[in-house]
């Protein structure tokens, strides 16, 4: 059975890309986990920080993935 | 650019995987084209932008609706209203901007909450179930006026040479580091903040709305083009499509959050003390 997979390798490289953000932001949520299981009555203002950093980590493999489309 | 390789599977018909291509909806009704830079630009007028004017429209009449008869004992309605105008005036406004100057900032919040809400639950509501803001060109509107509020707001507070040194001079940052500090300052605060404001908004819904296709367009093609034994598999792809469609309904959710909270976070930069 021969074929060939088509495809850009585009998708390839942000795939590796998105890794960089993942561990950012299991970094930030096991961060935030920590702090309210440590002092629950901070949880309303840990989750705005927690939220923020997620934005911003996830905001990289978000642009990874506008460029994979957009370089080609 | 092509990997020569095995397939698994035999197909009788190519299997074309979605692409941007597929964002880029016809006209509705009479349209002409126009010529610019060399590209070819459809006049008219596009699903999206029907949506995003019934999306203002929508939430006007709701709110409009919802707060005609206001009563002490609140009505379903008004409920529902109250806890969203409720949930955006504290969690966004007061907790972030800060108690004494958030009340000028709660409408222009509370109404881009509810608007890029509802823009974005289209991707999932029957028969709409395109996200608005998959098309980069509608969350550039929204970035822009985002930007131009909390500079304004940010000159109006500090004056325009206070408010530069606000946002390019960090508290605390003395001597020669600063040649460094102030144009990386001065790019991240007032240049790259609305592109990355809107690439956040637009690619979250482009690409959560591109793994849908990808899940219903596989499926079909595993179902009906598939050999025998890949069959079943296209039926896992249709429970996943279900899946990862209750997942984009929090994201669309969290996005609209994340979009309004940075929002009142520039202000809060902007209208904040100097140190």
């Amino acid at each position: 059975m021969n074929g060939s997979i088509n495809g850009s390798l585009n998708m390839i490289g942000y795939g590796l890309a998105a890794i960089g953000p993942g561990v950012g932001i299991g970094l930030i949520f096991a961060a935030y986990i920590n702090g309210v299981a440590r002092q629950p009555e901070a949880q309303s203002r840990l989750q705005t920080i927690a939220i923020l950093g997620f934005a911003l980590a996830e905001a990289l493999a978000i642009i990874g993935i506008a460029l994979a489309f957009v370089l080609s | 650019m092509s990997v020569t390789g095995t397939t698994v599977i035999r197909a009788s018909e190519e299997f074309a995987p979605p692409g941007p291509a597929d964002f880029d909806l016809p006209a509705v009704g009479p349209h002409g084209s126009f010529e610019l830079f060399g590209q070819s630009f459809v006049l008219g007028v596009t699903k999206p932008m029907i949506q995003i004017v019934l999306a203002a429209v929508l939430v006007f009449a709701f709110f409009y609706v919802a707060s005609r008869q206001r009563s002490m004992v609140p009505g379903r309605l008004q409920y529902v209203a109250e806890e969203g105008y409720g949930f955006v005036r504290n969690s966004m406004g007061r907790d972030i901007i800060g108690s004494r100057d958030f009340m000028r900032f709660v409408p222009y919040l509370f109404a881009l909450f509810f608007f890029v809400l509802v823009n974005n639950l289209f991707a999932t509501i029957p028969f709409i179930q395109f996200p608005t803001f998959s098309r980069s060109g509608m969350v550039y509107g929204l970035a822009i006026l985002s930007w131009v509020i909390y500079n304004a707001a940010g000159i109006a507070r500090h004056g325009f040479v206070g408010y530069l040194k606000l946002q390019s001079v960090p508290p605390g940052v003395k001597g020669p580091i600063l040649l460094l500090i102030v144009p990386l300052e001065f790019l991240s605060n007032l240049v790259v903040r609305p592109v990355t404001l809107a690439l956040r908004l637009f690619a979250n819904m482009f690409a959560g709305h591109l793994l849908l296709i990808l899940f219903a367009l596989g499926g079909e093609y595993l179902l009906l083009h598939g050999a025998a034994l890949v069959k079943p598999v296209g039926l896992i792809a249709w429970v996943l499509f279900i899946a990862v469609a209750f997942l984009e309904i929090l994201i669309q959710f969290l996005q609209a959050y994340v979009f309004v909270l940075l929002n009142a976070m520039y202000i809060s930069g902007a209208v904040a003390d100097e140190h």
